[in-house]
C-alpha cells in the first residue's frame, strides 16, 4: 500500500517547500489585500459593548441597555480609537461630532449610569443609533464601491459625486489596448521579416529583439528620458521632418508614455508571433502564390490565420503587463498619464489609506488574473497542438 | 517590395536598438547635463558611481539581495520542478498556474500585500524581507527554466543508471541534476537579472539601508538627473550583454550535449 504511493509522497515532499513559501509570502499577502479591502473595524473596535447590546434592536426607541453599553464603551475605549470612529460616523451623519463631544464630557464626570436622552435630546432620535448600527459590521463593501466611484446610498448603490477611479481604470485599459495594438501592428510585419531572412540578417534582427528585452526597464526609461527631452533627439527629428518652428513636446506627455511602453513590450509580441510562424511549414506561402494568390491575399488567408494564436497570446501578455505599469509612467508621463498602479502606490505610501489602496489593487489583480488564466489556457493548448 | 522591406526592417531595428545606443555615450560626457551634444569625454561619472557612498551601498545591496534571492528561488524552483516532473492531472496544472502567478501579479499589488503582512511579521525594512520578496517574483523564472531542462533529460539514461545499481539519490545527484544543470544555471541567471531590475517591490519593502541600485536609479531619475545615471545605465547594458551571452552559450552547450 505504502510502496504504491511512495512516488506521490516523494513528489509532494519536493513540491511542499515551494507551496509553503508561496502560501506565506504570496497567497497570504494577496488574501490580506482582500481582507483589508473589505474589512471595516473603525467603528466596531470602538464600541464592543454596544455591538452586543444593539443586537436584535427594533430600530425604534433606543433601549436602556444600549444606552448604558454606549456609556461603558465611551469610558473604556482609548481616545484615538474613539476619535477615528466619531470622525467616520460624523462623515455619515453630521452632528455626531458635537453630540459625542458633549456626551464624552458628561460621561467623564461620573462613574455611574448616565441618562443620555436627558443629557441631549438627540439620543432619543433613532437616526444616530441607526448610523452606529450600520457602521458596526466588520465587513463593508464601501472601499470596493469607492474604488469604482460608487457609494451605498439610502436606496441601494448609487454613483458617487465625482468620477475619479473609473476614469483612471478607463485610461489604464485604453493605453494598454493602444500599446497592444501598436505592438501587433509593428510586430506582425517584423516577425514575417525575420522569417523571410536568413544568416546574419536574421541574427541582427533577433539580437535587436532580445537585447532590449533583456535590458533593465530603468535603463530604457533613462534612454527614453534622454530621447524625449524637449531638446532631445526625437523632438528635433520631428521638428525637421514636419518643418515646424517649435520643438515638439514629448516628455511628460501621453505620446511619450505610449512610445516608450510600446518599446518595452514590443519584443514580447514579436517573439510570441515569431515562435508560431517558425513552426509553420515553409512551403505554404509559395504554395498559395503558385495557386494564383497575390501576396496580400496570401497574407490575409494563409499567414494571418496561422499567426493568429501567436498574435492573441502575445497580445494578452502585452495587455496584461501594460495594465500593471508603474515605473515608466511615473518617470516619463505627466500627471494625466498615470495608470492605476500609481494611484494604488499613492494611496498606500503617501496617504496610508490601506483599505482604498487594497480595493483598487484587488480590482487590478482580478482583471490581471483573468487575462493570465486565458493566456495560460491558450499557450498550453498551443503547446499541445 | 524589397526596398520597402529593407526600410521597414531598418526602422524597426532603429526603434528597438536606438534607445540603448543613445544612452551609451552620455555616460562619458564630461559636462553635467544628460543630453547631447557631448561636451568632452571623461570617466568622472563612473568615479561618482563607484565612489559615492550612496551609490556604492546600493550596488552592494543589489548584489547581496540578487544573489540571495536567486539562490532561494532556484532551490525552491528546482525542488518543485523535480516533484512535478512528468506528472499530469488537474492538481498539477493548478499548482503550476499558482507557481507562475507571481509573474502576472502587478508589482504594486504584491507590494501592498507584502507590506501588510510584513507589518505583522516584523520583516519590513529588513534584508530578509527584501530577499524573500524578490525570490517570490523570481520563482516563475527558475521553475520554467528547470522544468524545460528536466523535460529534455533522457529518462533512459536514468533508468540505465538505476539498472546498474545506483539508488535513487545517486541517480538524482550524478545523472539527473548534472544533465539539468544548464537549465538550473539559466534559471538562476534570469532570477538574478530580474532582482537587479526590480524597483516597485523594493520601494514598498526596503528601508533606507536596503536601497538597491535600481531603487537608487529610480529616485535619481525622478529627482535629479545626472550623467551618473547614464554611467549606471552603461554598466547595466554591459552586464546585460554579458549575461545574455552566457545564457546563449549555456543553451548552445545544452543543445550540443543533447545532440
Amino acid at each position: 500500500m505504502i510502496a504504491r504511493h511512495l512516488p506521490d509522497l516523494k513528489a509532494a515532499a519536493l513540491v511542499l517547500p515551494l507551496v509553503a513559501f508561496l502560501a506565506v509570502f504570496f497567497l497570504w499577502p494577496l488574501a490580506s489585500i482582500f481582507t483589508t479591502a473589505v474589512s471595516d473595524t473603525e467603528v466596531s473596535r470602538a464600541f464592543p459593548e454596544l455591538g452586543r447590546a444593539i443586537d436584535g434592536w427594533d430600530g425604534q426607541a433606543p433601549t436602556p441597555a444600549m444606552q448604558q453599553a454606549l456609556v461603558a464603551d465611551i469610558r473604556t475605549t482609548p481616545q484615538a480609537t474613539m476619535g477615528d470612529a466619531v470622525r467616520r460616523l460624523n462623515s455619515q451623519t453630521s452632528g455626531f461630532r458635537s453630540l459625542f463631544g458633549r456626551t464624552q464630557q458628561a460621561v467623564a464626570r461620573g462613574t455611574g449610569p448616565v441618562d443620555l436622552v436627558a443629557l441631549d435630546g438627540r439620543w432619543a432620535d433613532p437616526l444616530y443609533w441607526n448610523t452606529i448600527r450600520s457602521a458596526l459590521p466588520p465587513y463593508t463593501p464601501r472601499f470596493l464601491l469607492s474604488a469604482l466611484d460608487l457609494q451605498q446610498g439610502a436606496e441601494g448603490i448609487e454613483v458617487a459625486g465625482q468620477s475619479v477611479h473609473v476614469q483612471i481604470f478607463l485610461r489604464t485599459l485604453g493605453i494598454s489596448a493602444l500599446v497592444t495594438g501598436l505592438c501587433a501592428l509593428i510586430g506582425v510585419p517584423f516577425a514575417m521579416l525575420m522569417l523571410a531572412t536568413t544568416g546574419w540578417v536574421r541574427n541582427v534582427l533577433m539580437a535587436s529583439v532580445l537585447l532590449p528585452m533583456w535590458t533593465s526597464v530603468l535603463v530604457r526609461c533613462t534612454a527614453w528620458l534622454i530621447i524625449l527631452q524637449n531638446d532631445g533627439v526625437l523632438s528635433r527629428i520631428l521638428q525637421t521632418l514636419g518643418g515646424l518652428r517649435e520643438a515638439v513636446p514629448l516628455l511628460f506627455t501621453r505620446s511619450g508614455v505610449i512610445i516608450a511602453m510600446t518599446h518595452v513590450m514590443l519584443p514580447f509580441m514579436i517573439l510570441s508571433i515569431y515562435s508560431v510562424l517558425i513552426a509553420m511549414p515553409k512551403n505554404l506561402m509559395p504554395a498559395a502564390a503558385s495557386m494564383g494568390a497575390n501576396p496580400i491575399a496570401a497574407f490575409r488567408t494563409v499567414l494571418l490565420p496561422l499567426a493568429l494564436p501567436g498574435i492573441v497570446s502575445g497580445g494578452l501578455l502585452v495587455f496584461m503587463t501594460s495594465l500593471g505599469f508603474y515605473i515608466l509612467p511615473a518617470l516619463l508621463g505627466g500627471g494625466n498619464d498615470q495608470l492605476i498602479s500609481s494611484f494604488v502606490a499613492e494611496y498606500a505610501i503617501r496617504q496610508a489609506n490601506w483599505p482604498l489602496a487594497s480595493a483598487l489593487g484587488l480590482i487590478l489583480l482580478i482583471v490581471t488574473v483573468v487575462i493570465f488564466a486565458l493566456y495560460q489556457r491558450l499557450s498550453t493548448r498551443m503547446a499541445g497542438a | 517590395m524589397g526596398a520597402i522591406k529593407t526600410v521597414w526592417g531598418i526602422l524597426c531595428v532603429l526603434f528597438l536598438m536606438g534607445p540603448l545606443i543613445v544612452v551609451l555615450p552620455i555616460a562619458f560626457n564630461a559636462g553635467g547635463f544628460v543630453s547631447f551634444p557631448i561636451q568632452g569625454w571623461s570617466l568622472r561619472w563612473f568615479a561618482v558611481l563607484f565612489g559615492d557612498p550612496g551609490w556604492r551601498l546600493s550596488i552592494w545591496n543589489s548584489l547581496i539581495v540578487g544573489l540571495a534571492s536567486s539562490a532561494l528561488a532556484t532551490m525552491l524552483g528546482t525542488l518543485a520542478a523535480l516533484g512535478l516532473r512528468g506528472r499530469v492531472g488537474v492538481p498539477v496544472v493548478l499548482a503550476r498556474m499558482v507557481f507562475l502567478l507571481p509573474m502576472a501579479t502587478p508589482a504594486v499589488v504584491l507590494g501592498v500585500g507584502m507590506q501588510l503582512i510584513y507589518a505583522r511579521l516584523g520583516l519590513g525594512s529588513t534584508y530578509a524581507g527584501l530577499i524573500i520578496g524578490h525570490a517570490v517574483l523570481s520563482i516563475p523564472f527558475t521553475l520554467l527554466s528547470v522544468t524545460a531542462a528536466l523535460a529534455s533529460v533522457d529518462r533512459g539514461v536514468e533508468r540505465a543508471a538505476a539498472s546498474l545499481g545506483a539508488p535513487p539519490p545517486t541517480v538524482l545527484w550524478l545523472v539527473t541534476l548534472p544533465m539539468a544543470l544548464p537549465g538550473i544555471v539559466t534559471g538562476f541567471v534570469f532570477a538574478f537579472a530580474n532582482s537587479l531590475d526590480e524597483v516597485v517591490l523594493t520601494i514598498f519593502l526596503a528601508g533606507p539601508n536596503q536601497r538597491t541600485l535600481a531603487r537608487q536609479m529610480f529616485l535619481q531619475l525622478r529627482d535629479n538627473l545626472s550623467p551618473a545615471i547614464a554611467a549606471a545605465a552603461f554598466t547595466f547594458i554591459i552586464a546585460t550583454i554579458c549575461i545574455g551571452i552566457t545564457g546563449l552559450w549555456l543553451q548552445h552547450r545544452r543543445k550540443r550535449m543533447m545532440a
